[in-house]
């Protein structure tokens, strides 16, 4: 039985066959509308989710099957006491795959470690957000047309941005990716990925604090929020929210065919100007995150069409 | 000098930097055992100036060496079989530790997770760094000698 934890769980070979199936999948989707009748997904999450909950259930009802779950820790048994190694033993007897967000890191690796049914890790605290990377490579891939040979600045939050590290993870990988990492000094990215994963890889990159300075180099460019629940500093989080607002005028500073992409929600990172560019695929994106949930079900439960 | 008889059978932990050896008695669970056991602090010693030792008398089997590799692999272990040593133990870094070091990441599983073991995964030998096998974060001995 396999599992989803980190992006990097899949070799390169099996992600692009992952990514090949949700291609196939926003080809034709009728030919999986029934693909996983009968089947149950729960989806577990501890802290509160819009669109990869959604995404979860929508790609769950997609292939024809259901779903089940909880949407708060208030809501779940969590709040009397419960460990997450007893919840999943009992969610793996109501349904065939779970699906897991929980604040602390490593919980879903817990559950994994004691479930006898596959669990995806929806995110886990700062640590790991998978279905999020498997979303942005997928996205890049179907828009851009490769995963490599590309130049991506990663925008704002990159010291608690989840998506960020996931992300930088699993583009390594791939030949002649260079990366601009923009952020402001209290928000840089943690030492080990500077140098246990770039450094450690002889990957390019640069780091800098103007975003207007990296614009004209950039194939990908990836903004993210300040995220408000990382903090213990209400105060810190306030000067740092509005840092980069990406505007119609920076946009000018760009190449014709960059890639605008933002795990979503937006604040104000990304002014409303920009959503009508060709450029800004941030709602593509979301769509594309429901393809690649829908052949990553498919995959861990082995179903094939 | 200070005399300390030999031992019948156990351990001679020796080269121990000078003022761990405490640190040991307790992570090697010493206080547990209904043994001898001789604390040596602050010997004389040519190669390091000051070092400790421990003497434990007790079964061979008895103690789980694996942990001082973790906490330093430059110790010398004798092991003393009928008052000879029969024995000298390379220790190396073990590759999992369980239990012996907690994460003080506040947002990691382990905070809140009872029962579950605290787990860390060496991930650089050369750096003898280990990472929480849940959330990552990292340790580096602080007794680590350079």
């Amino acid at each position: 039985m396999r599992h989803l934890m980190s992006p990097l769980d899949f070799s390169v070979e099996e992600l692009d066959k992952l990514l090949d199936l949700a291609n196939d999948i926003e080809k034709y989707p009728e030919k999986y509308a029934h693909a996983c009748a009968g089947k149950k997904l729960a989806t577990c999450f501890y802290e509160p989710s819009t669109r990869t909950r959604l995404s979860f259930e929508a790609a769950m009802l997609n292939l024809g099957g259901s779903v089940l779950g909880f949407h708060s820790g208030d809501s779940s048994s969590a709040s009397k006491g419960e460990s997450v190694s007893d919840t999943i033993r009992v969610i793996s007897c109501y349904a065939d795959i779970c699906a897991m967000r929980h604040p602390k890191e490593g919980a879903a690796l817990v559950a994994s470690s004691k479930s006898s049914i596959p669990v995806i890790n929806a995110g886990d605290g700062g640590h790991q957000h998978p279905t999020q990377t498997l979303t942005d490579l997928l996205t890049i891939r179907s828009l851009k047309g490769r995963l490599d040979n590309i130049t991506i600045g990663l925008c704002g939050d990159l010291k608690f941005g989840r998506t960020v590290h996931s992300l930088i993870n699993a583009l390594i990988r791939y030949e002649n990716v260079k990366f601009v990492l923009i952020s402001p000094e209290e928000l840089r990215i943690p030492d080990y990925i500077r140098e246990d994963v770039l450094k450690a890889n002889n990957i390019e990159y640069v780091e800098m604090e103007h975003l207007e300075d990296a614009m004209p180099e950039l194939d990908v460019l990836y903004m993210t929020r300040v995220q408000r629940e990382r903090f213990f500093n209400e105060e810190d989080y306030i000067r740092l929210k509005d840092f980069y607002i990406l505007t119609k005028s920076k946009m000018e500073l760009a190449k014709d065919d960059m890639l605008v992409l933002h795990p979503l929600p937006r604040v104000n990172e990304i002014s409303v100007e920009v959503d009508d560019d060709p450029r800004a695929a941030y709602f593509k994106q979301a769509q594309y995150g429901v393809y690649v949930r829908m052949a990553l079900i498919l995959t861990l439960l082995g179903i094939e069409v | 000098m200070l005399n300390i008889s030999g031992i019948n059978e156990g351990f001679v932990l020796d080269h121990i930097q000078a003022g761990m050896s405490l640190q040991i008695y307790h992570d090697l669970k010493l206080d547990r055992l209904d043994c001898t056991v001789a604390i040596i602090k602050n010997a004389k010693s040519n190669k390091m100036g000051k070092k400790d030792i421990i003497k434990v008398e007790c079964p061979i089997e008895a103690l789980d060496l694996d942990i001082l590799g973790f906490i330093d692999h430059n110790i010398t272990v004798n092991v003393i079989k009928g008052d000879v040593i029969v024995e000298k133990k390379i220790l190396s870094l073990p590759k999992e530790v369980h239990n012996v070091i907690r994460c003080k990441n506040p947002r990691c599983i382990t905070s809140i997770e009872q029962e579950l073991d605290q787990v860390f995964l060496l991930t650089d030998s050369e750096k003898e760094s280990y990472r929480c096998k849940y959330c990552e974060e990292k340790y580096i001995n602080p007794n680590r000698r350079v």
